[in-house]
């Protein structure tokens, strides 16, 4: 069991959250009409042998989707943040239109 | 009774005042409280305790703890049987009733002992080849007769009366191993201000300090160490607890056995599963003796050296009289003396040229023969030795015994530190694996990394525990450790040669694997460790062949001319030993097993003759027993009532959510494939989501009920996923937008109300309101309240009857539906259930879950008009993809059967006419049910698009039921495509 550190809610059990997939790939503008920018961002993955950026959603707690740094080859999580606040976050933001 | 003559009149830690009754192969026998199984046995001087695996072999007891190969027993008491039991680790209780294994009909004349006769059929590969290999069918004729004759002890058939339990611990450190080395650093570890678990498999602490007379220097400092680590506030003693895995984030798996001492009445708990969490874990796993391997080295009468030892110090049990020791190091000595000094005759035979002079010596005060270079080849007696051959440089002689202890060296007990990857290494200089590198929060003590005497293994506990300490903060000063020093000299390592005798030569005793098999599978080419292992199932035992890994590895070894490093290590996995699957379930079983959801109307449904169907986590009313004798009657005629008259029907499981904030319009109209933004307040729309890859995820009802704030409704299914999706477009992928959701599904009862006299039933429920179809057209909204709770109107329809759905405070859900009823009963109201519901949008043509199965898209469902031209939403672009708009595409169609007193099932496979029915076929039905407006089976289905044109026949399949039926292809919607029903 790993225990994930919730920003809001403490050192949790792993079962508390759901995965979500790789946070490194940047999703598209939701109007983005390029099919090769979507086809990176669903299929397209590095799978890396270490330090990898993924989501959790505290599912069965705060509810956040928060971006977790997790080594593949042990398990050890090197930080985790809420979603909305990390740098990935943030640029979306600026990109998207008013 | 029986006598305990083995039993000395001294000495021990058994209580002489507590005798304990016990039953073994229908004896009575008696015990002492202190005694496990197995010495009360040797005690009573049982020595055949078992026959083995494959060949019935009679075996006896060859351990003193969990590393037991076997002395297998199953409990037996009124109707419960636990099989597999090591005897060695079983804690003598009153009234314990323990069976031997695999014999028929007795233990001391087993037919099946004959099927040595059976070996050629039994040796190694017998199962790869069978399964693996062209003789497969062979295994059809045998395996009856082989699954018979090969096995270890039978599990009961009834359910396990027995109760368990799980529980949560945690600590700064988890110290595992109560012996020398995990006792000195649990002193040390709280000593340094930690919170302490210290973990231990048996019921008392000491380990290997247990082999040492009671009233030794040892057992003071036993008697020390625990007097202070019991009255310690810091430290949890968890005796007679196997941790039996290590998992990430520091979790250990322990299960704990009940204290016989303290009987609780029966039902109650027998195994707790703990889930310990500790910041930093330190392994004070030990070492297992290593047996010798000759001809017939697995007689009942070879014993362990050192359990030999334990069976005479701790349990005062003099197991032989005449002994032969067989070894080739120092620590079997230990074990001559002392059974020397009880008054057994002892011969020493050595495999080294010249044993210390101290030792011999010692050998010498004590009337200890010594036979240097000497090796034990063969062995005499059936049911106990008898006689020794032992080889010496010049020649071959005989040695008279009744016991033979065996000691081929130490193996660290590394199993539990390699379940996270920590890859055992080899050390020549003490011929065993220890562990590799540890991460930073986990150490290793004492014998199990290679530290043999126990002055060393408590100086290394004492820097494991003060330094496990230090990792998670605490650093308070630490006394020095109390010291022990036994004087054990360094263990010279030697590497096991094969064996030169005739006969069977055991490797692993439990799986009756034996050098021959080793030998057959190198001559075959299996030559690495992991086919080693498959090949012959060494090591595959309950015992996951703790004391017989070493010496097949080094047989290997041997043959292949190759050093252990070369050879390699097999890799250990949970559990270290066998776990009752009941302590892993603990009490979620039955109705426990998961939890379930009820809907407000629940109590109304089972006082109303409701069958309930288990949906998800929810329980939902299949059909009502009022309706009909069983579901196929009852649904129909629920069909009927609501397309003739009205039904209602509990729709509580919707999923629904909250969706509030300026831009919540611009949200939908983003994550749904048809356009929110235009929506008018107080009007519903149906709605259909798309998943990133254009694949359709699920479809509901929103209603804007503000400018700001919208009612959304999912299927049951999907509400979690759904919800958790526009969480995650909020959180990640659209921060700026200004929207909150919230889930409100349990927050609301609703119902619906379907079928031509549904007005009239709301008229008179809701005489205050107003129904009109001029204040309440299809799909819009009514809100008001009904008895101080919330009420929405919602005028929706998925029968495609005229249809309100009612959402009222969840509180009130049932008076509500007990209001609805009655005010319909006039008009004919009945509830109908989950089948008649599916059946009614079958025939109205509607998709649900077997249609959204995560691999259709809108267009193949028929749904692309309701994106249009629209761009900009979750999934427009990849459901675009060229492979979607294939001609072979299947997409959805009608299917009615036109064969007579046939029917469809769901999931039959299509083919064409003519078609051979083989393969996936052109397409599947998906859903099903009699049509009563038809008068025939009707279905929906995903068929081929190039073959699907209306009018055109094919050939439902369905091989569970060898049926094949024809069916002719139509239009998915049965009845009334006009949709002028839904205004009727
Ligand atoms: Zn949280």
């Amino acid at each position: 069991m790993l225990p994930i550190e919730c920003p809001c809610c403490g050192p949790r059990d792993h079962d508390e959250f759901r995965y979500g997939g790789d946070a490194s790939v940047t999703r598209p503008a939701h109007d983005d009409p390029d099919p090769e920018a979507w086809y990176r961002y669903v299929f397209i993955r590095a799978n890396p042998a270490g330090l990898h950026r993924e989501f959790w959603q505290h599912v069965i707690g705060c509810r956040q989707w928060l971006v977790v740094e997790r080594d593949t080859r042990n398990h050890a999580i090197a930080s985790v943040e809420l979603a909305r606040k990390s740098p990935h976050s943030k640029s979306l933001a600026r990109k998207s239109p008013a | 009774m029986s006598s305990n003559h083995k039993r000395l009149s001294m000495g021990g830690r058994i209580d002489r005042e507590q005798p304990v009754e016990f039953t073994f192969d229908g004896r009575s026998l008696i015990g002492y409280r202190g005694d496990t199984l197995a010495s009360a046995l040797l005690a009573n001087g049982v020595t055949l305790v078992g026959r083995s695996f494959k060949y019935h072999r009679p075996r006896g007891i060859f351990s003193a703890g969990p590393e037991e190969p076997n002395a297998l027993v199953t409990l037996a008491t009124a109707g419960r049987r636990q099989p597999n039991l090591p005897a060695t680790t079983l804690e003598l209780q009153d009234g314990l009733v323990a069976e031997s294994q695999n014999r028929w009909p007795s233990l001391t004349f087993d037919v099946q002992s004959v099927n040595g006769l059976l070996a050629p059929f039994l040796s190694a590969g017998f199962y790869y080849k069978t399964f693996m290999g062209p003789t497969r069918r062979a295994w059809m004729f045998y395996e009856h007769f082989i699954r018979k004759a090969a096995g270890l002890g039978r599990a009961g058939t009834d359910p396990d009366s027995d109760r368990y339990d799980i529980s949560h611990a945690f600590a700064d450190v988890a110290i595992i191993g109560g012996g020398p080395a995990g006792l000195s650093a649990a002193r040390a570890a709280a000593a340094a201000g930690a919170r302490v678990a210290l973990i231990e498999q048996d019921f008392l602490l000491g380990g290997q300090l247990l082999a040492e007379p009671s009233d030794s220097a040892a057992a003071k400092w036993l008697r020390q160490a625990e007097a202070e680590l019991e009255s310690s506030e810091t430290v949890t003693l968890m005796k007679r607890t196997t941790a039996f895995g290590s998992y990430d984030g520091n979790v250990i798996g322990l299960v704990g056995q009940r204290d016989p001492a303290n009987p609780r009445p029966a039902g109650e708990v027998l195994q707790t599963f703990t889930m310990l969490r500790a910041r930093s874990i330190v392994f004070a796993t030990g070492a297992i003796e290593r047996p010798m391997i000759f001809s017939n080295n697995d007689r009942p009468g070879v014993m362990l050296a050192s359990a030999a030892r334990t069976y005479l110090n701790r349990f005062a049990v003099l197991p032989g009289k005449k002994i032969v020791v067989a070894t080739g190091n120092d620590s079997a000595w230990r074990a001559a003396f002392d059974l020397a000094g009880a008054g057994a005759e002892v011969t020493v035979a050595d495999l080294r040229a010249a044993p210390s002079t101290a030792l011999a010596a010692e050998a010498g005060r004590l009337g200890v023969v010594v036979r240097a270079a000497t090796r034990i080849v063969d062995l005499n007696g059936g049911h106990a030795v008898r006689r020794a051959t032992l080889n010496e440089a010049d020649g071959q002689s005989e040695a008279t015994c009744d016991l033979v202890c065996v000691s081929g060296g130490w193996s660290p007990t590394v199993h539990l530190t390699s379940h996270l990857g920590v890859k055992p290494q080899y050390r020549d200089d003490i011929g065993g694996f220890v562990p590799g590198a540890f991460p930073a929060d986990r150490f290793g003590a004492g014998s199990m990394m290679g530290i043999f005497s126990t002055a060393d293994v408590i100086e290394d506990g004492h820097r494991a525990g003060t330094e496990a300490a230090s990792f998670c903060g605490k650093s308070a000063p630490v006394p020095a450790p109390s010291k022990l020093d036994l004087g054990e000299t360094a263990t010279a390592p030697f590497r096991e040669i094969p064996s030169l005798g005739r006969g069977k030569a055991f490797v692993d005793f439990q799986m009756d694997v034996t050098t021959g098999d080793i030998e057959l599978a190198y001559r075959e080419g299996y030559e690495s460790v992991e086919h080693l292992k498959r090949y012959t199932t060494l090591g595959m035992g309950t015992d996951q062949g703790k004391t017989s890994n070493f010496a097949a590895l080094a047989s290997m070894a041997a043959l292949r001319n190759a050093t252990i490093p070369e050879t390699g290590a097999t890799t250990f996995r949970p559990p270290y030993t066998p776990v009752a699957i009941g302590a892993l379930a603990g009490r979620a079983i039955g109705h426990h097993f998961k939890p379930i959801r009820r809907t407000p109307m629940h109590d109304w449904h089972m006082a109303n003759g409701a069958e309930m169907l288990e949906v998800g986590l929810w329980m939902r009313p299949y059909f009502y027993r009022q309706s009909g004798l069983d579901v196929n009657e009852a649904y129909v005629a629920e069909m009927r009532s609501v397309r003739q008259a009205a039904g209602l029907m509990d729709i509580s499981t919707l999923g629904k959510i909250d969706v509030q904030g300026p831009d919540a319009a611009i949200f939908l109209d983003r994550i749904y494939a048809n356009g929110f933004a235009k929506l008018p307040v107080g009007r519903a729309r149906y709605g259909v989501m798309l998943r990133d890859d254009g694949i359709v995820l699920d479809d509901g009802t929103t209603t804007r009920l503000g400018e700001n704030r919208f009612f959304m409704t999912t299927s049951t299914a999907k509400a979690a996923d759904v919800l958790s999706r526009l969480e995650f477009l909020l959180d990640t992928a659209w921060p700026d937008l200004r929207v909150a959701v919230t889930s409100v599904s349990d927050e609301w009862a609703a119902m619906s109300v379907a079928g031509p006299k549904s007005r009239a039933i709301l008229n008179a429920a809701f005489p205050a309101l107003d129904v009109s179809d001029a204040a309440l057209a299809h799909m819009g909204l009514l809100e008001s309240e009904w008895q101080g709770r919330a009420l929405r109107i919602l005028r929706l329809s998925y029968s495609g009857e005229r249809a309100y759905e009612i959402y009222v405070g969840a509180t009130a859900g049932e008076q509500l539906w007990s209001r609805l009823l009655e005010a319909g009963r006039p008009l004919d109201l009945k509830p109908y259930g989950v089948e008649a519901l599916g059946a009614l949008r079958v025939e109205k043509g509607h998709v649900a879950g077997p249609e959204i199965d995560g691999r259709t898209t809108l267009d193949d469902l028929g749904l692309g008009r309701l994106a249009g031209k629209r761009s900009g939403f979750v999934g427009d672009v990849l459901r675009r993809r060229p492979a979607f708009q294939a001609p072979d595409r299947q997409r959805l169609v009608g299917l009615e059967c036109i064969e007579e007193g046939k029917r469809l099932r769901g999931g039959a496979i299509l083919f064409l006419p003519g078609e051979k029915p083989y393969g996936h076929g052109r397409g599947r039905v998906t859903s099903v049910t009699f049509s009563p407006e038809r008068g025939h089976h009707v279905g929906l289905a995903l068929l081929s698009g190039d073959v699907a044109s209306e009018g055109s026949e094919v050939v439902a399949v369905y091989p569970m039921k060898a049926e094949t039926v024809r069916a002719r292809i139509v239009s998915p919607v049965f009845l009334d495509p006009q949709g002028e029903r839904l205004h009727g």
